[in-house]
């Protein structure tokens, strides 16, 4: 019993939880900033940039706002935090070790709404103009990418029979092919990796954070740890988002020999540099045109591979 | 030098306060943040909002209208905060030396600077190096 409870510490903690994640998160992103810099025929910074970045946060003053509801402000970025560790734990167990709880998927989706609420209250309770347009803005994009992000989580769990464990759908990819090699499979890939970027407001749906128009808006207010806190966040996205993809489309990454081993990162890499060239070669575009974005093409193009995947192509 | 100190250093995000410039250092600050300078290799981010600086870039003739702004601004930034002055304006007032309307100069007199970088605008180049001569006050 005291050895199972410390093993689930273990994981929460070190290897597929907080240790792993926010360590391999920020080398991500370094990837992400060197990537755009070369894009942009820069340097980039180095290897450890990220690391003096969180470093620093973590020891400036934070400030709060005298009027405002002031423990939202504190208790968004710690709630947020904590919905990503725990569903990068999950995933990392599933990518890992093919371990999981039951219903995994289930449990995404609803970590994921919470996130994004807890960024609305965050962001709103400062009182700030910026931030209340980020945080209008942060809901109309979950308005418009969790209906297509459910859609296409969807698929993978009508392919293998109805199965919400990560385990099992990796297990029906072993047994029958991976799911990105059917129709409805790639369309949903495709629109998957799309919901993704809106997910992790990378370019083309940064709306709600976009820097040069409304200043990071729903960040705007924080600084110093909490704002550490927000960044470790978007970090631990870059990890365990482009993992679900390989898991649920892809097969998933094995121990069994070198090369498995290799195809595994192999698969996660490419994901991760096409979501930062996407990124690098498209402008931010308006709320209302993401919002028909979503509505119009991805969400019946999503429900155009449910339907295909319940007639099994 | 503290460990704190050191890489703090590492990581300077800078925020632009225009305090009635003539718009010319502002432009040379735009600059700075093109691929032809790209200071992103020493850790210096341009960020949006004061609340995230560790430098403030300070431009113009600070005149009456915008000192108390100027200090409020101060006040808003998480400390350490560091203040350096972009442009001879800032050390003497320039061409506006003898306007009516200005209000501190040098720029000590509103609130605490750590650099001045002289120059009609200084270029790039320049404001590099008086970034590093800060890091080097710093460590």
């Amino acid at each position: 019993m005291v050895i199972d409870s410390l093993k689930f510490l273990f994981y929460l903690l070190i290897f597929p939880g907080f240790l792993f994640v926010t360590v391999f998160g920020l080398i991500v992103d370094w990837v992400d900033r060197k990537v755009t810099a070369r894009v942009q025929f820069r340097q980039g910074p180095p290897l450890l940039q990220n690391f003096y970045d969180v470093f620093k946060l973590l020891g400036k003053e934070v400030i709060l706002i005298k009027d405002s509801p002031y423990f939202l402000f504190i208790i968004a970025p710690i709630i947020a935090f904590a919905t990503v560790l725990m569903s990068s734990t999950l995933v990392g167990a599933a990518f890992f070790w093919e371990m999981g709880i039951g219903g995994d998927l289930l449990f995404i989706v609803y970590l994921m709404a919470i996130y994004s609420v807890a960024m609305i209250i965050g962001a709103s309770s400062t009182g700030n103009i910026y931030s209340s347009i980020g945080a209008s803005r942060e809901m109309k994009m979950v308005l418009s990418d969790d209906l297509a992000f459910i859609l296409v989580l969807l698929v993978p769990i009508i392919q293998s029979g109805y199965k919400i464990n990560f385990h099992q759908i990796i297990g029906f990819q072993e047994t029958n092919g991976m799911i990105i090699g059917s129709a409805s499979g790639i369309i949903a890939f495709i629109i998957g990796i799309i919901c993704i970027q809106a997910k992790m407001g990378l370019r083309p749906f940064d709306i709600a954070e976009a820097e040069t128009e409304i200043v990071e808006g729903t960040l705007m207010e924080y600084s110093g740890p909490l704002l550490a806190l927000w960044k470790l966040c978007h970090f631990m996205m870059y990890v365990f988002l482009p993992m679900l993809l390989v898991i649920l489309f892809w097969g998933g990454f094995h121990f069994t020999s070198f090369g498995s081993i290799i195809g595994g990162i192999g698969k996660y890499l490419l994901i991760v540099v096409v979501m930062i060239l996407i990124r690098n070669t498209n402008p931010r575009v308006r709320i209302d045109s993401a919002l028909k974005f979503f509505w119009r093409y991805a969400s019946p193009l999503a429900f155009i591979a449910v339907i295909l995947a319940i007639l099994g192509v | 030098m503290s460990l704190y100190t050191k890489i703090l250093t590492k990581s300077l995000w800078v925020f632009h306060v225009s305090v009635s410039p003539c718009n010319n250092c502002d432009i040379e600050i735009l600059d700075l943040i093109t691929p032809a300078y790209d200071i992103e290799r020493f850790g210096i981010k341009l960020v949006g909002s004061v609340r995230h600086a560790d430098v403030l870039l300070c431009t113009g003739v600070v005149n009456h209208k915008v000192a108390p702004r100027l200090r409020q601004l101060y006040e808003q930034a998480a400390k350490p905060i560091f203040v350096v002055g972009i442009g001879t304006c800032t050390v003497g007032g320039a061409t506006f030396k003898k306007s009516y309307n200005r209000a501190g100069a040098p720029l000590d007199k509103i609130i605490p600077v750590d650099a001045f970088i002289p120059g009609c605008p200084p270029k790039p180049e320049a404001m590099i190096d008086g970034l590093v001569k800060l890091i080097g006050t710093l460590t």
